[in-house]
């Protein structure tokens, strides 16, 4: 190992022995890529002071935290996926009298609200309680807020519509300057919490868990364990959606779970 | 092309670019034979409502297989492997892939300098850097760490490309080791057989 690697690998293993942040499994060049980034934006030349300095300053390791586990997300990203929800899963839900979600690594909200209108629109969120959980306490703090930039509803309303949505998108917000507010109501069930999927244990049983485009930031080993998390979170014949590239190829449950929609990457849990 | 030593021990070939690609594409693929040495590995900027993906248009052109780049996917010599759309794709250390939606790198995703800054960390000097036709500076940045990291760096020449920005830029920013015609790209990669 150079040394630049052994300097990279110890500054997360002190990052999780001081902050009990664990980014060791996480996928090595994404993770470099966005540690790079924060030191050139923060003008720190050298790893090692890096940790120099993020071990002695809380507040700038939050802010480290922000940089490195922020994710980019929109509303009904990937159409498809919603409209296969829509088709092939709406109906096995609602012959549960309460439907427990749970949207892991949800980041600023947007797919939370995504699945909110979809199940509004199914007259199944009143009996429906979203837990939407993510490790940046920065990015659930947007994602409580429900306030967007205006600029973004044109991509979504597209997005909304190639979804399948029965509204006039426009609908579910009301804008203000160059923000739009989402309607209240679609909050009423949905709470957000603090989850590290990278530590943290299953909290619930839930019928659908939604986990896209997390994993592909982890390791393989990692992505196992959070399977495995998953598949213990999931009731029997819970359902199970990942991100477009997501797979459970390597998965040790792999064999626990069957296509529902092998393009969607939606999953369900066979016992 | 004698300043290129084919002798040089080489792990990859990663190749960026965006408007005009798919014809500089075609050109530089076709030949390439379907056992080859090393494997390709490209970013190619379009749009993501495109019907049709780059790896089905490129592979009835081509002897070689193309592939879309699959997460965590193990990368294995003779295969071209294509970023998925609207994905960043990185190498991995241990020569694998890994997927990003991190935000847009220069209005892209993929973005080559991601490809590219990845690829140099893990081939190191074993790399070799392409950038062809494109409208953007994206790449510029990439081809000067796989030069920092001692990987060899190539430009279409920009009198040559039908949109001459992208390697403009990357030759401006002081990151491009020799500027080549397609054909003379060609020959290089037909050299490591």
């Amino acid at each position: 190992m150079n040394s630049e690697n052994k300097e990279f690998t110890d500054l997360l293993d002190a990052i999780r022995y001081v902050y009990g942040y664990d980014f060791t499994d996480y996928s090595e060049a994404s993770v470099k890529r966005r540690i790079n980034n924060f030191m050139t934006n923060r003008k720190i030349e050298t790893i090692d002071m890096l940790g120099k300095v993020i071990l002695k300053d809380e507040r700038l390791f939050e802010e480290f935290i922000q940089d490195i586990s922020v994710t980019v997300t929109e509303m009904f990203r990937d159409p498809a996926f919603y409209k296969s929800l829509r088709n092939n899963i709406i109906k096995r839900l609602a012959t549960y009298p309460f439907i427990k979600i749970w949207i892991a690594g949800c980041a600023t909200g947007e797919e939370v609200y995504s699945i909110a209108m979809l199940f509004k629109e199914e007259g199944l969120l009143n009996r429906t309680l979203i837990y939407a959980t993510d490790i940046n306490q920065k990015s659930l703090q947007i994602a409580k807020e429900g306030v967007y930039p205006l600029e973004n509803m044109k991509q979504y309303t597209s997005n909304y519509q190639k979804a399948g949505g029965k509204m006039s998108f426009s609908e579910y917000y009301i804008a203000k300057y160059n923000s739009v507010l989402l309607d209240k109501s679609l909050k009423q069930n949905i709470v957000f919490a603090a989850h590290n999927l990278a530590i943290d244990k299953s909290f619930n049983e839930f019928q659908l868990i939604i986990c896209r485009n997390v994993l592909i930031y982890f390791n393989q080993k990692l992505q196992n364990n959070v399977i495995n998390l998953f598949y213990e979170s999931l009731c029997p014949f819970g359902f199970l959606g990942l991100g477009n590239k997501e797979s459970l190829l390597y998965a040790d449950k792999k064999k626990h779970f069957q296509d529902v929609d092998r393009n969607e990457k939606i999953f369900m849990k066979n016992e | 092309m004698k300043m290129i030593n084919a002798d040089k021990k080489l792990g990859a070939i990663v190749i960026g670019t965006s408007a005009g690609g798919l014809t500089a594409l075609s050109i530089l693929l076709e030949k390439i034979p379907p056992i080859y040495p090393l494997p390709l590995i490209v970013v190619q900027h379009r749009s993501k409502d495109q019907k049709t993906l780059l790896e089905e248009v490129l592979q009835p052109k081509c002897k070689i297989q193309i592939k879309q780049a699959d997460e965590k996917e193990k990368i294995e010599k003779g295969i071209v492997y294509i970023a998925p759309p609207d994905y960043h794709l990185l190498i991995e250390k241990d020569l694998t892939f890994s997927l990003s939606c991190d935000e847009l790198v220069l209005y892209s995703r993929p973005s080559i300098d991601v490809l590219f800054e990845s690829a140099a960390i893990a081939y190191k000097d074993g790399l070799i850097g392409i950038i062809l036709t494109g409208a953007n500076s994206d790449g510029a940045a990439g081809l000067q760490t796989i030069k920092k990291h001692g990987g060899i760096t190539i430009a279409q020449s920009p009198a040559e490309a039908t949109f001459p920005r992208m390697p403009s830029s990357a030759i401006d920013n002081g990151g491009v080791m020799y500027i080549l015609t397609l054909k003379e790209i060609q020959e290089i990669i037909l050299s490591y057989r």
